[in-house]
């Protein structure tokens, strides 16, 4: 059976039922950082005493992997613009940059992650940890998720432009939210983890 | 389903976009990229000054709202999008200031109150 309303727009919504099928995922999204957020708070200030970020976690090192995030959400929202301009090597090219620089965020957090297990500073460890692990570890796994579709569209999905250059447009629309939106809750973990 | 699409809007699958429009979005994110690595830059520069912490709570929250709010607006397209997803987002911002709310509501001082 046909999948109704993949590229065409429903007359009542103006949406495509993948557009609102993708907000809606990401307001659970948006509830489940919360709760992580509400308990880092709670725990927080609860706390006798809780070290600042910047005296316990790599600030530059951190700054250089918000500074890429920031980056691989343009070059998604570049190969979006391109599949509107009908530019698919220009596409290819962007999106090529965005599955990269998500690499590139993940190698950086290796290395942050290798450093705090060399010095014994685990989940277990304390609250402190215990928090940076969780939030940090949960948005990882999202970057990786986001790669991973990314770089479908890049590879085997692109397929579907030659038969329904509309539809596969939508679809790299869509896994550019999802990406965005990583970027997003990046830009609040950074301060409140590694800053303050 | 042939119906159901028989129902769409005419003009829908037309993914032929004006080229100067998509230009002028282009150079939008590239302000907005700008805009984001300056106010990175200004996040980092404003931990170093000696605020109390309540004043550096703030001062990072309200910088990290401002990129966040950008990215929302101009790279997710929010500020031009479809009443349904506003609707949806409205919901969805309603329940997270609650979840954010409500538990310090109830909190002092490391206490519960019954």
């Amino acid at each position: 059976m046909e999948i109704p309303y993949t590229f065409q727009e429903r007359r009542d919504t103006g949406l495509t039922n993948g557009k609102i099928g993708i907000w809606l995922f990401l307001a659970s999204e948006v509830m489940l950082f919360g709760a992580l957020f509400a308990s880092y708070i709670l725990i927080r200030v609860g706390a006798p005493s809780w070290p600042r970020g910047d005296t316990v976690l790599d600030v530059p090192m951190a700054t250089f992997n918000t500074i890429v995030l920031i980056g691989s959400s343009v070059t998604m929202v570049m190969a979006w613009a391109s599949l509107m301009r009908r530019q698919f090597g220009k596409f290819r090219l962007y999106m090529a940059a965005t599955v990269l620089l998500g690499g590139v965020f993940l190698v950086v957090k290796y290395f942050e992650y290798s450093h705090h297990l060399h010095l014994g500073e685990y989940p277990r460890t304390n609250n402190f940890f215990a928090v940076y692990y969780t939030l940090t570890g949960l948005h990882m796994l999202h970057v990786i998720g986001g790669m991973a579709v990314n770089a479908y569209f890049w590879g085997p999905g692109a397929k579907l432009y030659k038969t329904n250059p509309v539809w596969f447009t939508n679809r790299v629309e869509h896994s550019g939210l999802f990406w965005h939106f990583v970027d997003l809750v990046w830009i609040f973990l950074f301060p409140t983890l590694y800053l303050l | 389903m042939a119906t159901d699409h028989a129902a769409t809007s005419e003009h829908a699958a037309d993914v032929h976009h004006d080229p100067a429009e998509i230009d002028r979005h282009v150079r939008v994110y590239i302000t907005v990229f700008v805009a984001l690595m300056a106010l990175t830059l200004i996040t980092v520069a404003v931990s170093y000054l000696d605020l109390s912490t309540p004043m550096a709570v703030a001062v990072a929250l309200f910088i990290a709202t401002i990129k966040g709010s950008l990215v929302a607006c101009y790279f997710m397209h929010l500020i031009s999008e479809k009443k349904l997803i506003y609707a949806v987002l409205a919901i969805t911002v309603f329940k997270f200031v609650a979840l954010m709310v409500l538990p310090v509501l109830t909190h002092n001082n490391g206490y519960w109150i019954p």
